[in-house]
């Protein structure tokens, strides 16, 4: 279908490339605790996008001169796998990773009880292995469940989204082809429980009244997403406290 | 970061002042301190400006050189935005390569003039997927009194509309010289607005005390039309939706009166 007409993005029914509606976000399979080593991890894909998230901590911060006297020092790290899209990325960290590195850690910190431990450090890794558009958000949803399985005491999980405008409309999570062909692109995060917008961002251009539909549009899409990590970290609960009681 | 301890007692003023729709240094919440702005301040330079803002001072040039184009718009000519914290602005800004402050303020200017499309690229496109020009941004943070995001993308914008590019004729792919200069096409006129949120009230123009005392930064810039063409947020706190559309509108309101300080005419 999208090869007989490829510039067109969506149909006249408003239906996507990929079968979606336009409010729709791609369903996420999410797992928790998949790594060994790790105090927590966790591992999502959506879409064509695979990402890993890994926790290490609360653990001691070396050099010890950059610890804060009153809170753990959150450090982030998003890279992508040089494999993960078309064209073969360094692995060297670009300009955008150190960015988004940057902004989804001040998207996580507010969920986290920094207070709780000083002096210390908690690090966060968010590997991508195949991108597919949005994957910071991804990266924030995967990364939120990895910090709450490593135990660390938490306010809200973060769920995050993009809404976005493609071919005139208004549309929720976009793939990478949309995002590439498409008019803006409004990622959220969100802490849905406190209603605290943690990570905002835009590109392209949005009239302030499509900007205020985006930004509803995106925090339905978080909470969408919120609902499944619940499920995730019950399922994951229960499965465990079962095998213990046997 | 060095400053937490101190932070603690400063913040309790400048929270209570802001709550009564003050501040430290008088203004009000949405009040900007004063823009100089001065341009052609580097003759080398195809085009450049100096800004001053309040004691916040960034200088920057454009140089203009031909190159390749990206191969997914081999039809335009290239942007690059690049900022540097200069040791001499700041006891913090300390010399090597770009961290990531310095990253994200060159992302953030980077992404309010290519959003917007201030820059006619596909006018600087010399022979299609083998050169083009290409259009250096190169910000100087020369002192740091908070609030380097505006500045920066205000001395940009500046310096843009000052650009100006020699005559030139395509012999065979390659480039000659005509006498005279044209200007860099300038499509729009994007301008960055700046918010602090302070224990739940947004401040545009943060300096640096407040700076270093805010829960959260967001910046939201605007085109000449109205239009949102980039928003960015920063630090460790978070924002509702009402603050968010409550920034936007005052971006927009804020963006204009800005843009007349800036473009003239």
């Amino acid at each position: 279908m999208s090869q007989k007409n490829p510039e067109k993005l969506i149909d006249k029914n408003g239906i996507r490339m990929d079968g979606r509606k336009l409010d729709e976000v791609r369903p996420p399979k999410i797992e928790v605790g998949v790594l060994g080593n790790a105090d927590g991890s966790a591992y999502i894909e959506q879409g064509k996008n695979k990402i890993l998230a890994a926790v290490y901590g609360p653990k001691e911060l070396h050099p010890k001169h950059l610890a804060f006297p009153d809170r753990a020092l959150l450090h982030c790290r998003y890279h992508m796998a040089p494999f993960s899209v078309e064209e073969r990325k360094s692995p060297i960290p670009s300009r955008r990773e150190i960015e988004l590195s940057k902004v989804i850690r001040e998207a996580l910190e507010p969920s986290v009880f920094v207070e709780y431990y000083p002096r210390t450090s908690v690090d966060i890794f968010i590997e991508v292995l195949q991108a597919d558009g949005g994957t910071r958000c991804a990266g924030i949803t995967v990364a939120s469940l990895a910090l709450a399985d490593a135990g660390i005491p938490m306010r809200d999980l973060v769920a995050a989204c993009a809404a976005g405008k493609v071919e005139g409309k208004l549309v929720l999570d976009l793939t990478d082809t949309e995002d590439k062909a498409g008019e803006a692109d409004l990622p959220i995060a969100l802490m849905p429980n406190l209603n605290a917008i943690t990570l905002l961002q835009m590109d392209g251009q949005l009239t302030p009244d499509e900007f205020e539909q985006a930004v509803n549009l995106a925090l339905n899409g978080c909470k969408q997403v919120y609902a499944l990590q619940k499920e995730t970290l019950k399922t994951k609960y229960v499965t465990v406290k079962e095998e213990g009681e046997e | 970061m060095t400053s937490t301890m101190v932070a603690r007692v400063e913040r309790k003023r400048i929270a209570q002042l802001v709550s009564h729709g003050k501040r430290l240094d008088g203004r009000g919440p949405t009040d900007y301190r004063e823009l100089q702005l001065e341009v052609g301040v580097i003759e080398r330079a195809e085009g450049s400006a100096r800004v001053r803002l309040g004691k916040s001072e960034v200088m920057v040039g454009i140089k203009i050189e031909t190159g390749e184009p990206f191969s997914d718009v081999p039809n335009e000519g290239v942007l690059t935005v690049n900022a540097e914290l200069v040791p001499l602005a700041s006891p913090t800004f300390e010399p090597g390569p770009p961290n990531e402050d310095s990253i994200e303020l060159a992302r953030i200017v980077d992404r309010g003039i290519r959003e917007s499309k201030a820059i006619d690229l596909p006018k600087l496109c010399v022979v299609p997927r083998k050169k083009v020009f290409v259009v250096f941004v190169d910000i100087y943070v020369l002192n740091h009194d908070g609030n380097l995001i505006d500045a920066s993308a205000i001395a940009s914008l500046a310096a843009l509309i000052n650009t100006k590019m020699f005559n030139y004729e395509v012999e065979e792919g390659e480039i000659k010289k005509k006498p005279g200069y044209t200007q860099l096409p300038i499509k729009n006129h994007p301008i960055a607005v700046t918010f602090a949120k302070i224990d739940g009230t947004l401040i545009t123009d943060p300096w640096l005390e407040e700076e270093h005392v805010m829960d959260a930064r967001l910046t939201m810039t605007t085109g000449k039309d109205g239009k949102i063409c980039a928003i960015q947020k920063g630090g460790y706190g978070y924002f509702t939706v009402q603050q968010i559309l409550e920034a936007a509108k005052i971006a927009k309101e804020k963006g204009e009166e800005l843009r007349k300080l800036v473009v003239k005419g």
